[in-house]
Order: C-alpha cells, then structure tokens, then sequence
C-alpha cells in the first residue's frame, strides 16, 4: 500500500507525456493520437482509483502522504516542489481521472473519427485536452501551492487553446482571450496573496503553511500599504487567494467567461464545467479553508458565503431567460459553483467538497449530452441543407433550444440519460446525487441560522440557496420541454438522430454516477440507507487542516422536504409550461416564451426586466464601458504621450536644440576660430618658407627624420 | 583565479575577430561562403563559452578565469589593465550573448542580401564588443568596450535598416553618448580622488572596491552612472529610442539589442553603480525602484497601444526591463538573484520573439498587426513557436519568464509591499497585449488572400528558433541549475550594499 502511495506523483505525469508524445510525434495520425491519450488518462484512472482504494482507513489525514523535490533556491532558502496526499486530494483522484476519461472516449465520436467530416486538427485536441487533465491531476495532488499555481496557470493556458479551438471563428477567439484574462484577474490576486504568505511564513507547504501557529501569527500581523494605512494580515491574504477562486470558478463578478466558454467544443465545455478548470477553485477554497478561521466563523469568511450565495441566485436567474442549450447549462453552472463556494463560506467544508463531486459528475453528464444533442441536430441541418426541404430557411442554429422538440423520439439515449443528469441537477428527492449533496448545503446553513437567529448570515445563505433551488428545477425543467417534448419546431429537428456509441455509453455510465454518487453520503441519521462514508473519510482531512473535530449536521427532513417540494414542483412547471410552445428560434421571445409573456403583462418594468435577465444583467456591456475602453482609452493617450507630446517631442526638442547650438557653433567656428586659425596657419606659412629646405621629396631623406625622431623618443621614454 | 591555465576569457572574446579575418579575405561575390563562416565562428564562440560555464565554479562569489595584463602605463605603475574575469552575475550572459549572435547570424542568411561582408563583418566585432563589455574588470577597460558596441551597431541600423533609420540610428548614438560622456568624466573623477588612497592610479574595479567613498560623493557618482546605465536600459523615461530603434533595425539587429545591449544597462548597475556606490544606491533605490514600476504599467500599457508588431515588443521591453530593474533594486537576496536571470530570460524569449516577427516580416514586408489573421491554418509550426515565446513572455508558469517574476516579486514584497502590488498589474497587461497580439495575427479568419499561402518555416529558421525556445522551456522546468551559480555573487553583493549602511550608521 505504501508503495501504491509513492506512485502518486505518476498520476498527473501519464497524460502529459501523453500531452508531449502527440505533439513531437503523433499528431499526423488521428488514430494513435486519440489511442494514447485515451491510454494515459485511463492509466491515471486506474492509478488514481488504486490510490484512492488504498488510502481508506490509511491515516492519511492525520499524517498526509508527501513527497519533495528541491526545485529553486530563494535567497538563502531553498524552494522544494512537494506532492502531498491526503483524503481530500484521494477523493478528488477518484473523480477527475474517472470524469476526464469519460469525456476524453466521448469526444472520439463527438469528432467523427473514422467519418468524412472528421476535425482536421483532431490530434491537437487530444493533446490540449491532455495537458488539460495532466493540470488539474497536478493540481490535485500538489502538496505546495507554487506546484498548485503552475498546475492552476497551465490550465488558464489549456482553456485559453481550448475555447479558442475553433479559432477561425471570431466568437471563438474572443471567448479565449477573454476567459485567459478574466481570469487571470483572479490568478493576480492569488498570486499576491501566495507571495504574502510566503512571506508571512516562509513556506508555501500546504503541511506547514496552515499550520496552527502560523494562523495565529498571521492573525496578529498586519501589512503596512505604503506607510499610510495598515490591513491585518490574515483577511487580506485570505481574501486575496479567494480572489484565485472566483476568478477561475466564475464567481460574480468575475464569472463573465465561462458562458463564452462555450464557443469550444463540447467535450471541452464538459471538461472545464466539470472535472477540471471551475472545480479547482472551489478545491483552492477547501484547501485554503484554515486562513478563514471556519469554526470560528470570521467575517471575511462571511464574504465567500454572500459573494457564492448571490452568485448561485444571479446566475440561475439568468439560465431562465437563456435560449442556446449549452448557455443555459453555463449559468447553470456558476449557479452551483456559487453552492459550494457558499457552502464553504458557512463552514460546510465536507457538503462544498460533496456537491462538487456529485456535480461534476450530473455536470459533465449535461454538458456531453448537450453535445450529443446538438450533434444529433447538427445532422439535422446538415440533412435538410442537402436534401432542400424548408422552404428558404436561413442557417438554422443547432444549438437553439426554440429549434428543436420532441428530442425524445429522435434520440431515446440521449433523452433518458439527460433527464437523469436535469433531476440530479435540480434535486429530485432521494434518489438523485444532487439531492444529497444540495441537502447537505441547505440542512448546514438552516443549523446554522436556527443557531444564530434570522439577522446572520447562514440565514442569508439558506434564503438565496433556496429561492436558487426552485430557479435551477425550473429552468431544468424549461429545457427539458424545449428540447425534447412536445413537437419539433424545424425541420432539422426531425431529422436529428441519435449519436455513435462512443458518445452514449459515457452517457449512460454518467448517469449512473449522476445518481449512485450520492449515496456515499446519506447522512446516518436516515434509515436504512443512511451511511455518512464522504463524512468519515473526509472528517480525518478537517480534523487535520482545522484541528477541531467536525460538527456534523444530521439529515433535517423539514429542509429536505421543503427542497424537494421546489425541486418537484419547478422541474414540472418548467416541463408543462413550455413542452408545447410554438415558434421558433425567428420569433420573438415576448410572443413564444410564456414567462416572458407573463412578464410583458407587468405594465412598464416587466419587459425590461425581461430583457435583463435575457442580457445577462447587461454585465458584459457594463464590464466593456467601465473597463475595457478606459484600459484602451489610457494605452492611446500614453502612447500619444509618448510619441507625439511630451517625451519623444521632448528627446527631438533637445536634439534640434543641439542643432541650433552647433549651427552656431559652426557661425563661430567659420568665423572666428577659423578665421584665428587660419591666421596662424597664414603666419606659419610664412615661417616655414625657412624649413621648405629639408621638403626634399625624396623617401630615403624622410625615412632618415623618421627613424631620427623614433630613437628620440624611444630615448625619452628609457630615461 | 584563472583554473583553466589558458586564457579561456579573451579567447571568448576575440575568436569573433579571427572570423571577421577570415571573412575579410574571402570575395565579396560569395556571400554564402561569408555567411557560413560567420555563423560557424559564432557557434564556435558559443561553444567556447560552454567552457566557461562547465568550468565555473557555482559555489564561489569570486571572480573567475582571471586574466590581468598591463596595459597602458604611466610613470611605470599599470595604469590601465587589461583585466577580465567572471562571476555569477555575469556568467549566463557571456553564452547568451554568443547564442543570440550564433542565431542571429543564421537567421541572417534568408534576409541579408547586400554588403554581405560588411554586415557579418559588424556582427561578429558587435559581437566581441558585447562580451568585452560583460568581462572587463577594468573601469577604463569596460568603457572601451561600451563605446565600441555602439558602433557596429550605429552602421547595423544605418545601413541595413528601415526607412527612418538614419533618424532612428542616429538617436540611439546620441541618447547612448550623451549618458556615457558623462560616466566617463566621473570614471576619470574617481580615478584620480581614489588614488590618493590607493596610493596609485588605477582603474582596477576590484581596488576600487575596496575604498571608502564619501556620501556626497557617491551620491554624485551614482547618478552620473545611473544616467548612462538607464538610458541602456531602458528606465522610464530615457525609454524613447528604443522603439525607433527596434523598428528601424534589421531583424538581427533588434535581436542583439532587445537580446544583449538592453543588458548592459541593467549589467552596469551590477558591476558599478551598485557596489561602488552601496549608500547612494541605498539611499536612491526607491526612486529607482519606482521609475522601474512607472515603465512596468506604462510600458505594458502603451505596448497595448501599438498598431506595428516590433514597437509593442519594443515596449513590451520597456516593461520587462521594469521588472529587471525592480528585482535589482529590491536590494535582497531574491529580487537580485530573480533580476540577474530575468536579464536571461528576457534575452532568451524577446530575442526569439523579435526572430519571429523578422520571419514573417520576411515573407510579408510588412510588421502591421492588422496585415495579419488567421495564421495558425497557415503557417502552424511558425504559431507553435510563437504561442511559447508569447507564453514565456507573458510569464507563464512552466516556463522561464514566471520563475524570474516569482522571484522578483518576493524581493519586491520584502522590500516593500506596495511596490509589488503595482507590479504585478504588469503581470495582467502582459497577457492583454499578448495575447492581443497572439490573437490578431493567428486567430480569426485569414483575411488577406496574400496570407493564404506563406510557406512554413524551413529547416534554417526552425534550427535557429529550437535552442531559444528548449532554454526556455528548460530555465521554466529546472531553474535550480541556472540560479545556483548566480546566488554566490548575488548575496555578496546584496551584503555589500547592505552592510555599507551599517557602517554610515
């Protein structure tokens, strides 16, 4: 078991030889390329479930597996790369391989290998997305958070590649540069903050940083900011890794790349969305959960609940309104980051850590079986392009969910497998992962708020979580009536079809986790099937990184009862409400979708509230007149500053006021130190008439004088 | 001192020379010939400074492969020697200097077509100036050959260069001389007050060491140093001809001055101002330290601004030097030792971004970003390359730029904290206008139907980007083998600078 343990530092090193084979070797041959990426990732998958089997009941979180490689010296200390294991790490080795795996199989079909149509840079995905996995495998297992921000910043990189994919398309290219930037925003902060702790600590070990004495330390420390005012250590470092977090898990406000994010191909949406890229911010937080003093509950702590929990409800308001299959899925997903970055800020460390397992998994069944569907419509297009039904129809967009309906009878894997991943999504009682996992969040912010009265926080939390509960069932069960009930709305809908193997038995497989991925967590106190396993195998990493036991919360069947209502009753309000609309994508919305048209009726605002939610709260144009053209504005006037102003006008000033000068000078020279000169010259002229006597012409004379004044001087010098 | 029992140093530095022998006897009408041979001569150069490096003693701060010859005497006593010898500060820069002379000399070959022989004649002496610049141990020495490289470069510009390059060029001499006229009247200045302690007139930068300066005096002397170092460099706002300078100057040309010459400033500081002067650079390293943040944002900020592809690397230079001079002047352990490799990396990766862009400019004759679009579906290799050189610049972790940042910035932060929060803001611009840049010449469609079938890189330009961008990768993967050697020299001098504080005290 021991020497299972050592072999983790080989997890993450599998799909980046895979990542280095492609791109030196493979890539002319489609085939081997995807054949070996698949390969490595399925070793990391063994590997890491071997790990993972082998560390329960191993002590692991008392006593954290570690691993150290001296990597650069900083000043007279010497920095070391360390890879540590520890519950948390193990179960996320568990799920990231496992879910990678699936998308990588998925994504073989999803570009049409073997077909006429297949992605002509079918091997370079394959190699992204290697790297892709590799970064967040390393990410994982990284045992020091400079190893962790490599990993982390590799995967800004892979997102940047993946997104902009497609890069010929300007949408594509734009999403890229702008999921790259946005979130570097959040990687600035959390690399200030890393650099403070260092220095505050002298490590960045996740062994030794979060280390009791050195929290204590920092919460008596305070930075002085240029000698005018002092920040306590503590929050400020604390927040400003936070600031890594909502940046890379696209917490408001800086959530605005992930819906652009889609403009990649699906698997890659999946793969972001769900196993790898948003998770690894709420993974930061749960690691980093020391800093914030979570038993105690302290105030900047308070800030990650409010920012998660108003995420959760900002962004489910929005997939209400939203039309493109995927962008709804999109929102859908900063609204349960927005849970577990809440969850994490009431303290709830194993429910944040437990709904982001379960939602990568229901997630990332969602997102491939988007894909399987637009790729089913994709073939409905392509059909009726070719055949000339439709009478002159424009483009018709697959990805529209007013183009669709009656999905179910075109794609039957598709449909079942989906509705799967929208009930565990939406919380559909007892049976579905997210329904344990949402529960847990709710049951621990009501505790909490029935503990400390109305006016706190967790009651806050418990409210917006719960209004984004009926938010998230409805708009599930919206886009399940759009898409596949009721009768299809264009003629490619009727010709969509079902997708290759390849893309739905890792449907199916998904759909399972989607729902038996909950039960390793039932709390213990429901009959029958409770077992409370996550709680135990994860409270060793609590008792470890917090140094308090774990409270747990016991199943609150008032709360759970309550969700389950909303999740029931939004998931069939959605359903009934829109299986039968008509009209396509070409019509307006105030005129198809009955919710807008309910909104329409509230005189004056309804409409414009519409048009928000529709516009995302108007947040990307905001962002580009409060940012974007200022940043710009300032680069052209520095740049006219600098060229044509003030300091090159003023170099060329000096330059021409040299000229002048010598322009003078030459006056001078001309005139007068010539004029002197020439007169002497005059004057010497005349003296040596007298010596035009040696001016013989002839060489041997000169060489003589020559040779005279060489020994004199030689002479001189010897003296 | 010197292990080797050869005089490894100047072998380095004029085996340059011995080429531009050769190539001075071959014909001009066989250009060929006189391209080959000069890239041979500067491999060969390289090669030799491998020497230096296998042979270098990492664990030492003292300076090494010593060689000391009177040069010029006066009443007897060596006035002027001909000193030279290596220490961590200046080791990575003595292959880089060949490295990037080798590349670009190879590079050269595609572009160059007329006065052949005068130009690989220029770079091979440019090339000999630059390494006697980084080796002189002697005052006098060192500005010998600080003058000489302007002029190679003053014709590189002059002759081979774009349409404005008789302004350009011209603005680049003068804005030099006009800094180091005046670092030459207080070398002389020095010289003569020191003599009386040292009983001699000597130039010797190690004797020089061990006098006591007055305050005032350093203070005096360190901005007289600074001026002509800053300028060099470029410290916002002496930062003005560089771009022209970058524009107008053939490929090669820029890589050797974005790549070494730039060094030279940052290099002065080490060697000279510094040391010499510990109070005065105590005292000002504020001031510098700021200037170096102001030309981080601004200099990111105005790259943003540019339309033509060389004057945002020129700018993005100006940035990066920031940085630099930042890490310098954190006067610590980390940010030294961070600035010392950052001087490498920036050589490394905006040399090859500046080789990039003569590649394409090559193909194209034009260095507008908006002539562009789409490339990547062209040209995929050439993108490749591109998209790591950009990553590398923009500080990727992984690759070398992040390793010199991170330790920058823990220098800046122990230093002061304020300082590098506005840092690392130049670490967000960065990735604006790289990937900006990256984005408008290889995303999209491609727009222009002239683009539609660029041909690839061939085999000579993928030869001379391969050892850039492996040392790229490799400084970013294993930082430990080029800091080690650096960190010796970097704590003596850092204590230096710090205990001189102690003694005004």
């Amino acid at each position: 078991m021991e020497t299972l343990l050592s072999l983790t530092p080989l997890v993450p090193l599998f799909p980046l030889l895979a990542f280095l084979a492609i791109v030196l070797v493979l890539n002319p041959n489609k085939r081997l390329s995807a054949a070996v990426a698949i390969g490595a990732v399925g070793l990391s998958w063994l590997l890491g479930w071997a790990i993972f089997f082998s560390s329960i009941g191993a002590g692991l979180g008392e006593q954290p597996f570690v691993v150290e490689l001296p990597w650069m010296p900083t000043g007279r200390r010497l920095f070391v790369m360390s890879v540590m294991l520890d519950p948390l790490g193990a179960i996320m080795l568990f799920m990231v391989p496992f879910v990678a795996l699936l998308i990588f199989i998925y994504s073989v079909g999803y570009h049409n290998l073997g077909q006429p149509n297949v992605e002509p840079r079918f091997s370079r995905f394959f190699a992204y997305i290697s790297l892709f996995a590799a970064g967040m495998l390393a990410l994982v297992v990284s045992g020091n958070m400079l190893l962790f921000f490599i990993a982390w910043e590799i995967m800004g990189l892979c997102s940047y590649l993946l997104i902009g994919f497609w890069f010929y398309k300007p949408s594509a290219a734009n999403a890229a540069k702008k999921a790259f930037l946005t979130t570097r925003v959040g990687d600035v902060l959390l690399f200030v903050g890393l650099v403070l702790l260092y220095s505050f600590t002298g490590s960045l070990n996740l062994y030794e940083v979060l280390s009791p004495e050195n929290i204590e330390f920092m919460k008596e420390s305070s930075i002085s900011v240029a000698g005018l005012f002092t920040l306590p250590a503590l929050p400020t470092i604390a927040l400003l890794i936070f600031g890594g977090a909502v940046g890379k898990s696209a917490q408001f406000p800086l959530h605005v790349w992930l819906p652009d994010a889609m403009e990649g191909p699906t698997p890659v949406s999946a793969m972001i969305h769900a196993a790898t890229m948003v998770a690894a911010g709420v993974f930061l937080v749960a690691r980093m959960l020391p800093l914030f003093e979570p038993i105690e509950g302290s105030w900047w702590l308070g800030v990650v609940a409010l920012i998660g929990a108003f995420t959760a409800v900002f962004a489910a308001s929005i997939a209400v309104a939203q039309n493109d299959i995927k962008r709804v899925l999109a929102y859908s997903t900063i609204s349960q980051l927005g849970y577990m970055i809440a969850a994490l800020g009431i303290g709830g460390f194993i429910a944040g850590v437990f709904h982001m397992l379960t939602h990568a998994f229901f997630k990332a069944l969602l997102f491939l079986g988007s894909g399987s569907v637009i790729h089913g419509m994709e073939h409905g297009v392509h059909h009726v392009e070719e055949h000339g039904h439709g009478e002159g129809h424009g483009h018709v967009d697959p990805q529209d969910m007013w183009n669709m309906g009656n999905l179910r009878r075109h794609m039957p894997t598709t449909f079942w497998t989906y509705v799967v991943g929208a009930f565990a999504l939406a919380g559909v009682p007892l049976v579905t992962a997210g329904f344990w996992s949402k529960d847990e969040i709710l049951a621990e912010a009501f505790e909490k708020w029935t503990h400390k009265g109305v006016v706190s926080i967790p009651f806050v939390v418990w409210l917006l979580l719960t209004v984004g509960a009926a938010l998230t069932a409805f708009y599930m069960g919206r886009q399940l009536g759009l898409v596949f009930g009721g009768r299809e709305r264009t003629e490619a809908a009727r010709h969509a079809h079902e997708s290759p193997r390849s893309m739905t038995v890792p449907l199916m497989i998904l759909a399972l986790f989607a729902i038996g991925f909950g039960w390793v967590n039932i709390p213990k106190n429901v009959p029958l099937v409770g077992n409370g396993w996550l709680y135990t195998f994860l409270a060793e990493t609590h008792i470890n990184v917090l140094h308090e036991p774990y409270e747990k919360v016991p199943f609150v069947f008032s709360v759970a009862a309550f969700s389950s209502i909303l999740a029931l009753g939004g998931l069939a309000l959605g359903w009934w409400l829109y299986r039968d609309v008509t009209g396509d994508a070409t019509v307006s919305p105030f005129e198809r979708d009955p919710v807008a048209r309910a909104f329409a009726r509230i005189p004056l605002v309804g409409r414009p509230l519409w048009l928000l939610l529709e516009n995302k709260y108007y947040v990307d144009e905001i962002y580009g007149v409060l940012v974007v053209r200022p940043v710009l504005a300032l680069s052209a006037f520095l740049n006219s500053f600098d060229d044509r102003w003030i300091i090159d006008p003023l170099v060329d000033g000096v330059g021409k006021a040299a000229r002048g000068l010598s322009a003078v000078g030459r006056w001078i020279d001309t005139y007068i130190v010539d004029g002197i000169v020439n007169y002497i010259g005059y004057i010497l002229d005349e003296l040596a008439r007298g010596l035009r006597l040696i001016q013989t012409g002839r060489l041997p004379n000169y060489l003589a004088i020559l040779v005279a004044g060489v020994l004199a001087l030689v002479g001189l010098m010897l003296r | 001192m010197n292990t080797l029992g050869f005089p490894i140093l100047s072998a380095v530095i004029f085996f340059p020379l011995l080429g531009v022998l050769f190539i001075a006897l071959i014909p001009s009408d066989r250009p060929r010939t006189i391209a080959q041979v000069a890239f041979w001569t500067a491999a060969i150069d390289f090669a030799l400074s491998l020497v230096v490096v296998v042979n270098f003693d990492a664990t030492s701060a003292a300076f090494q492969f010593v060689e000391a010859r009177p040069w010029i005497t006066l009443f007897g006593a060596p006035v002027i020697t001909y000193k030279l010898g290596v220490d961590g500060i200046s080791l990575w820069l003595i292959p880089l200097t060949s490295l990037l002379t080798a590349v670009a000399v190879l590079f050269s070959w595609g572009s160059v077509t007329h006065r052949v022989k005068e130009y690989y004649i220029l770079m091979l002496v440019l090339c000999t100036a630059m390494l006697g610049v980084f080796t002189a141990l002697d005052v006098f020495l060192f500005y010998v050959f600080w003058e000489a490289v302007l002029i190679p470069m003053y014709f590189l510009i002059g002759i081979w260069g774009g349409e404005r390059r008789l302004y350009a060029t011209l603005k680049f001499v003068l804005y030099t001389m006009a800094g180091s006229a005046l670092m030459l009247a207080t070398i002389v200045y020095l010289a003569l007050g020191m003599s009386g302690q040292l009983g001699t007139l000597t130039f010797d930068v190690q004797a020089w060491y061990q006098v006591f300066i007055p305050p005032t005096v350093q203070r005096w002397a360190f901005l007289a140093f600074a001026l002509a170092f800053a300028i060099k460099v470029p410290l916002f706002p002496f930062h003005t001809w560089l771009p022209d300078a970058h524009v107008e100057a053939p490929t090669a040309g820029s890589v050797i001055l974005a790549g070494i010459l730039l060094k030279m400033g940052t290099y002065g500081f080490l060697r000279f101002a510094m040391p010499l002067f510990p109070l005065a650079t105590q005292e000002l390293a504020p001031v510098i330290a700021g200037l170096a943040i102001v030309g981080i944002l601004y200099g990111g900020a105005v790259a943003f601004a540019q339309r033509d592809i060389k004057s945002l690397i020129a700018y993005s230079s100006v940035s990066h030097l920031g940085f630099v001079m930042l890490g310098l002047f954190a006067l610590n352990a980390e940010g030294m030792s961070g600035g010392v490799l950052q001087m490498v990396n920036h050589g490394l990766s905006t040399g090859a971004l500046f080789l990039l862009v003569g590649m394409i400019y090559d193909r194209r004759h034009t260095r507008l970003m908006r002539a562009y679009g789409g490339l990547w579906k062209v040209m995929p290799v050439y993108a490749a390359f591109f998209l790591v050189v950009a990553l590398a610049s923009l500080g990727l972790p992984g690759l070398n730029g992040f390793v010199g940042e991170f330790l920058i910035l823990l220098g800046a932060f122990q230093a002061n904290r304020w300082w590098a929060v506005f840092a690392t803001f130049g670490v967000v611009l960065a990735a604006v206008y790289m990937l900006w840049l990256f984005g408008n010449v290889f995303f999209g469609p491609v727009k222009d139907p002239e683009n539609a079938h660029l041909p690839d890189l061939n085999r000579r330009e993928v030869l001379a980007l391969v050892p850039l961008v492996a040392l790229i990768v490799v400084i970013g993967v294993a930082p430990n083998l080029f800091l080690a050697p650096i960190q010796p020299s970097v704590q003596a001098l850092v204590d230096r600078v710090n205990s001189a504080v102690m003694v005004m005290r």
